[in-house]
């Protein structure tokens, strides 16, 4: 007793498929920085009525304009850089943490407090030696509370480190009305005396962050993709039974890895006082914290690939300052066009994982 | 204790604002989804609000109360909801990572408030919509007038009420509905609720949406109410964005802890402005900076205290975070 049914398919389904080429991975996100662009420069038109094309040449020369605007361009880079490259050890274990910020801050206001107080008792190598090792501690401190916890008790790290942010942020601002007295504001650190600063190369102080940042950027790389911890790392990130059974101490993971993220944090902080800014307050981070979130997932935590995104958002903050001051209109534009850029990149991962079947018009049997 | 009045009058206005950003995000986790775009939300849902109003305001001949309330009402849930679909879309069909794409929402939603305030300020560092302000900040006539106990409960603007209502009907619809018991099966496990016949797109989209439209309200109230109806560029709604996020997080997911756990943090928000008047005493600047960070400090407390405790019902939704892939095993 056969009977022809119809069986009722839906339109479009979604599959999982197998992991996508480099080849089709490119091409997607080049599609999709490309279709940003087009809805970008739709939305400037749209709004200020200027050529797109003209707005993206002005966005050019802000970063490639002339030699010193571009190691602008890459001191925010390896600010920005720095952080992501702290957050991808803690993300590829699959632990949320949103408090880079605050680990930063924790970081730089270490730094600065050596600065001031230990800056005329020192000698120059052991004040920079021991900025630097403030630093790192204070930024792990930060970063291993939350993981303590979830460790121990599992509470949920997203919402834990993110309220540590303002705890930080609190702190420095109570440590800044302190450090400037009776002054109305801080101004740059020991600024007679340049105790604690970056000395300049090449005529400028950030060059060291840069090349600190860059051999950051190599060994994080070799560290996840081919030590021991990375490979921990990996497998607790995957499955943390997995990881029980084959006898990685969960626990030890976490809290280890944690104090690695927190402290190069803290350790960007100590970039950040020492050679960009010589001074202290709440914006010091100035959202890297939260932005290299962004990076650091985007890049699946290759730090390879989060030099090239952070040298696009970098690339676009830029440009979009450029163009308020060149057209008269405010920084907001560099969120609004980040945002769209960040929504169709995060948006073309689905074609990397997932693909839709479309129905077909045949009648099966039974 | 005229210090200890005006203390209160200011911390309701406080607790309103993030008291609408905590119940909308209740609704959008008790789905699964954690939105971490709660302060893009509001900003688009304030600027929007106030944008309807002032345009109004400044263009029709004789501007009238009613239509002005509710044109900016309306433009402030669509937009708020607008940015909601934005962050459904990515994570509810196209699975998108949820803390990244909140962030990017909360990037963008900033980004468009303060850029698109600009062509309202015109050159100015602030501007008015002074019409709307006058309606949302409309108190109750004659009870206000009842000395301190008027000031402490009559004083405020109708949406600083309409915020309580909301908290127990979302009460209700949680523990007494179908569809609330239907959304929270959604938010613990959705394959078992799929299982069992729940649409789990369709209750994850109406919950972010709709979840979205109530969290923008607040900025809403934030500009046309407690900031006296003026737009300026800020980075002051962020931060009560995530005063909200962290207010979910202290009230463990119920509406009712919402209500009081608001004004809770109100009051320690200002405690560093009231507190040494009712005392009689001064302090210095930093004391202030270290007392601002009592909301967050008592949220992570209360919630590693919480975890400790592992009671059922005082943990997030067992799914949060997570996206939704029938075929995933």
């Amino acid at each position: 007793m056969s009977k022809e049914n119809t069986i009722k398919e839906p339109l479009v389904r979604i599959v999982k498929k197998d992991a996508s080429s480099t080849k089709r991975a490119i091409l997607v996100r080049a599609v999709a920085v490309i279709l940003a662009l087009v809805v970008d420069a739709v939305f400037i038109f749209a709004v200020t009525g200027i050529n797109p094309f003209g707005v993206y040449g002005v966005m050019f020369k802000a970063t490639f304009g002339n030699k010193l605007r571009f190691s602008w361009a890459m001191r925010d880079l390896v600010t920005l850089l720095c952080v992501g490259i702290a957050l991808a050890p803690a993300f590829k274990m699959r632990f949320w943490n949103i408090g880079a910020e605050g680990q930063v801050l924790m970081g730089g206001l270490a730094t600065a407090l050596v600065m001031v107080h230990l800056g005329p008792a020192l000698p120059t190598p052991l004040l920079l030696l021991v900025m630097f090792l403030a630093s790192a501690v204070a930024g792990a401190i930060w970063g291993v509370i939350p993981a303590f916890f979830k460790a121990r008790w599992g509470t949920n790290e997203t919402l834990f480190t993110l309220m540590m942010n303002y705890v930080a942020i609190q702190i420095v601002s109570a440590a800044v009305n302190i450090l400037r007295g009776k002054a109305s504001s801080l101004g740059k650190l020991n600024i007679g005396t340049e105790y604690g600063w970056f000395p300049k190369l090449f005529g400028q102080r950030y060059y060291i962050n840069i090349i600190i940042v860059v051999i950051l950027t190599v060994v994080m790389y070799f560290y996840l993709k081919y030590s021991k911890h990375g490979y921990e790392i990996a497998v607790v990130g995957a499955s943390e039974n997995t990881a029980r059974y084959t006898g990685i101490s969960v626990r030890t993971v976490i809290i280890r890895t944690m104090i690695l993220s927190g402290a190069i944090c803290g350790l960007c902080g100590f970039l950040i006082v020492g050679g960009r800014d010589q001074t202290i307050s709440a914006n010091t981070a100035g959202g890297n914290g939260f932005t290299a979130i962004i990076v650091a997932w985007l890049a699946k935590f290759n730090t390879f690939y989060m030099a090239l995104i952070s040298f696009l958002l970098i690339f676009l903050q830029k440009g979009a300052g450029e163009i308020a001051s060149t057209y008269a209109l405010n920084d907001f534009a560099a969120d609004v066009i980040t945002g769209v850029i960040l929504f169709f990149i995060l948006g073309s991962e689905f074609f990397l994982n997932y693909k839709l079947i479309f129905r077909k018009n045949v009648k099966e049997v039974e | 204790m005229q210090a200890i009045i005006a203390w209160i009058m200011r911390a309701v206005p406080f607790g309103t604002i993030i008291m609408y950003g905590a119940m909308g995000e209740t609704v959008t986790e008790k789905s699964g989804n954690l939105n971490l775009g709660v302060p893009g939300i509001m900003y688009l849902g304030g600027f929007a609000g106030f944008a309807s109003a002032f345009i109004y305001e400044n263009n029709a001949k004789n501007p009238n109360g009613f239509v002005c309330l509710i044109l900016s009402l309306v433009c402030c849930i669509l937009a708020s909801m607008l940015g909601g679909l934005i962050y459904g879309f990515l994570t509810i069909s196209l699975r998108a990572n949820q803390n990244v794409t909140g962030l990017a929402l909360t990037t963008f939603g900033m980004g468009v408030a303060n850029f698109f305030g600009l062509f309202l300020l015109q050159g100015k560092s602030y501007t008015a919509a002074p019409l709307a302000n006058s309606i949302y900040s409309a108190k109750i006539p004659g009870l206000s007038g009842l000395g301190a106990f008027g000031n402490i409960f009559f004083s405020y603007g109708f949406l600083a009420y309409l915020a309580i209502v909301v908290a127990v009907i979302l009460h209700r619809f949680f523990n007494k509905t179908r569809t609330g018991l239907k959304l929270r099966a959604v938010g613990e496990n959705p394959a078992t609720a799929d299982a069992s016949g729940v649409n789990v797109t369709k209750y994850k989209y109406l919950a972010t949406c709709v979840g979205a439209g109530i969290s923008g309200i607040g900025g809403l109230y934030y500009v046309l109410d407690y900031n006296n109806g003026i737009w300026a560029t800020t980075g002051q709604i962020e931060a009560l964005g995530w005063l909200a996020l962290a207010l979910v997080i202290f009230a463990t997911w119920k509406p009712l802890n919402i209500i009081w756990g608001a004004y809770l943090f109100g009051v320690l928000y200002w405690l560093y402005q009231y507190l040494p008047s009712v005392l009689g005493i001064t302090t210095a600047v930093y004391v202030s900076d270290l007392i601002s960070m009592l909301p967050y400090g008592v949220t992570s407390i209360v919630r590693i205290i919480t975890r400790m405790k592992k009671k059922r019902e005082n943990q997030p939704p067992a799914s949060l975070g997570l996206a939704y892939f029938r075929e995933e095993r």
